[in-house]
């Protein structure tokens, strides 16, 4: 099943479709397989898999623990792909979330190839924007990819045109100004850039693929899941997953608590939707 | 010559980066799009800066009657006799209002800041240097200050973390990966990224994404421009060799800047080689790294088989950093300036040289470019004779040092180092 598709389904059922995060390798490797499944098996109708970088600026302490903690633990860029491979089987779309400089290192078109031949569905990259993104573009046509790129509410209508142009699954909306990490309200700004951004989706040529609209950045609760399926296509949480396994006394409670929290999230798509 | 013409012979540099600021295939633009907005609005507003006479003239003004220059050029004759017999010319830039060059960069950005209408000033930094340059400029122009600094840093430059506070700005110690410089800016970027709106980025070095390696390049230009009209003056002829210290690289391409169109003048930069580049604990970019994208830019940086930033060492906490400004990467890869490593013991050595024979305390960045000159001088005396020149920047003073120097050298007796 492709991104697109995933969240067609969702839009079916009159829902968002809900998206989870976790970091490779956290709290182990197994670990954060048999995580992913029960978010799949709880409700994630799409999951990103994070590859853990040493200088993760773009996230709070929360992913900043797990992703330092994955490393610390020895996982590699091989494991990434094993990962992807595993939670892809399940049958869920499966991206992998990546500062630039893996990708970049590895190899663009390599990075392409070998998370086409896991299974994954494409990359999300926050750290680059369609600028400077034509090997990512190239590689990511050649090897029938998704690339999602975000929008941000300083982002002007123009830019949000550029950056929709070059978006293939979903444009990740980043619903506030900062780093990742479950906040206690959702951005008063954020519906209007979906707004903003549907407006230029809508704009598109006639017969170009759909586009959804997922939001992400600060999402902690199934109220608040409920609230931004009001307005997106789907709910993006990532920080609070991760934040259920740094607080679990074990890797099976962990687990647990994910699959109890997926299933608030799951229901909070379905009240708000 | 006059200052105008050295000026004008610079001009064909000046081209890069292009106008999405790249130096070649380095530099460039890797930063969240929340960003974006912010980075086009002080590329704008740098651009019109720069040639409005009201700002160039207010900068000018403190450049001269707040930081203190035109800074020194001083012939170091006794520490020369150790070079070889070559002429050592020494750009004092430790002679400047807060003790180094970063003065010339943040007098520049903290009025910009001003001109954009922004109320709060955040910095990251190594040695305290630009920490301290940032608070300083904060203090005199009213603007809020935050400086991020690695908790390791905050030890080993205690001196400057009280410089800072009692300049008003609250320094915050940064605890994650390796406590250092990297981890002061990616924790500055995660603070810019939350407060853009009344927040400008003070970025300390010639790194970061565009506009930053430009502009602080562009600021700190005037360090070269001056040191080539004032050793034109001095030996009637312009130096054979223009030697600088590289972390981030911002005195560097400061000094360079001015004499990249001078053919006949080599460049060259030392980089922080600390055990021995051979050994891995070092911070040597450029002589032991490979390109990637790091902190927004593209350029050299010192990575894993993973692409994963590799720790650095060095004896000098404002050259450990695992990347290096993009402009160095574009003058190395097309062999314009060359690099080498300098190990700690070596900028050590150095360090007391420069001590003991000018009565000068150089700041241990700069030691590595005095320890450059020292290998330099007698490879030029022997290909070019005694009259070979070398231009070196100091570009800060010593003082903030004097705690790490002390331990080095075993000054400190136990009583003293227990403190």
């Amino acid at each position: 099943m492709t991104t697109a598709i995933a969240f067609e389904k969702a839009k079916a059922d009159g829902r968002s479709a809900l998206v989870g995060y976790l970091p490779a390798g956290f709290p182990s490797l197994q670990g954060a397989v048999k995580a992913a499944t029960a978010m799949v098996e709880a409700g994630c109708d799409v999951i990103e898999i994070g590859l853990p970088y040493s200088d993760p600026m773009m996230d709070g302490p929360t992913i900043q623990d797990a992703v330092h903690r994955a490393l610390t633990g020895g996982v590699r860029v091989a494991d990434v792909f094993r990962t992807v491979e595993a939670v892809a089987a399940t049958g869920v779309p499966t991206l992998v979330m990546t500062y630039w400089n893996p990708v970049d290192h590895y190899g663009v078109d390599a990075f392409a190839r070998d998370l086409k031949s896991a299974g994954g569905a494409g990359l999300i990259t926050p750290d680059l924007t369609p600028e400077e993104a034509g090997p990512w573009l190239a590689a990511s046509d050649a090897h029938d990819l998704d690339r999602v790129f975000l929008v941000a509410l300083s982002s002007t209508t123009e830019r949000i045109a550029k950056i929709v142009d070059v978006c293939r699954g979903f444009v990740y909306a980043a619903s506030l100004m900062g780093v990742t990490g479950a906040r206690r309200a959702v951005d008063t700004g954020a519906p209007a850039l979906v707004e903003r951004t549907r407006e230029v989706i809508s704009r598109r040529l006639e017969g170009a693929a759909p586009l959804p609209v997922g939001l992400g950045l600060g999402v902690g609760s199934g109220a608040q899941a409920a609230e931004v399926a009001g307005f997106a296509d789907g709910v993006i949480v990532g920080s609070a997953f991760v934040r259920r396994l740094l607080d679990a006394p074990d890797e099976a409670a962990g687990i647990r608590a994910i699959r109890e929290f997926t299933a608030e999230l799951a229901e909070g798509v379905r009240q708000g939707g | 010559m006059t200052i105008d013409a050295a000026r004008g012979a610079a001009s064909d540099p000046a081209n890069l980066p292009d106008p999405t600021g790249h130096f070649g295939r380095f530099g460039g633009r890797f930063a969240p799009e929340a960003l974006t907005a912010a980075l086009d609005e002080l590329t704008r507003e740098f651009e019109a800066a720069k040639t409005d006479p009201a700002f160039t003239g207010e900068l000018n003004e403190l450049l001269a009657n707040y930081a203190g220059r035109p800074s020194l050029l001083t012939e170091a004759r006794r520490f020369a006799q150790h070079a070889g017999g070559a002429r050592i010319l020494l750009k004092r830039e430790d002679l400047n209002h807060t003790g180094s060059h970063k003065i010339n960069n943040v007098l520049g950005q903290a009025l910009l800041t001003r001109r954009m209408g922004k109320r709060r000033v955040i910095a990251e930094t190594g040695a305290g240097q630009h920490g301290v340059a940032t608070a300083t400029a904060a203090a005199l122009l009213g603007l809020e200050c935050t400086v991020y600094m690695g908790e390791v840093d905050t030890r080993r430059q205690a001196l400057n973390v009280a410089r800072m506070r009692m300049l008003g700005a609250e320094v915050v110690p940064v605890k994650t990966g390796s406590r250092t410089l990297k981890d002061a800016v990616n924790e500055a970027f995660r603070d810019w990224v939350a407060t853009v709106d009344d927040t400008h980025y003070c970025v300390g070095s010639t790194m970061g994404p565009h506009p930053f390696p430009m502009m602080v390049r562009d600021f700190q230009r005037i360090i070269g421009v001056e040191a080539r009209a004032q050793a034109l003056e001095l030996t009637g002829r312009l130096p054979d060799a223009v030697v600088a210290c590289v972390g981030g690289g911002s005195n560097a391409i400061g000094t360079f800047h001015a004499f990249v169109p001078d053919e006949g003048v080599r460049l060259y930069g030392f980089e922080a080689g600390g055990d021995g580049v051979q050994t891995g604990r070092h911070a040597a970019t450029l002589s032991g790294g490979s390109p990637g994208v790091i902190h927004g830019m593209r350029t050299f940086l010192l990575q894993d088989a993973d692409g994963q930033t590799m720790e650095t060492h060095s004896v000098s906490a404002g050259l450990d950093y695992p990347g290096v400004g993009p402009e160095h990467s574009w003058l190395f890869d097309t062999g314009r300036a060359a690099y080498r490593a300098i190990s700690d013991s070596e900028a050590m050595d150095a360090f007391a040289l420069l001590c003991r024979t000018e009565g000068i305390i150089p700041a241990i960045e700069s030691a590595h470019a005095l320890a450059g000159a020292l290998q330099l001088g007698p490879e030029l005396v022997a290909e070019l004779g005694g009259e070979a020149t070398l231009l070196v920047c100091l570009s800060g003073r010593g003082d903030k040092d004097m705690h790490t120097a002390a331990q080095w050298f075993g000054f400190m007796t136990g009583e003293e180092s227990a403190q």
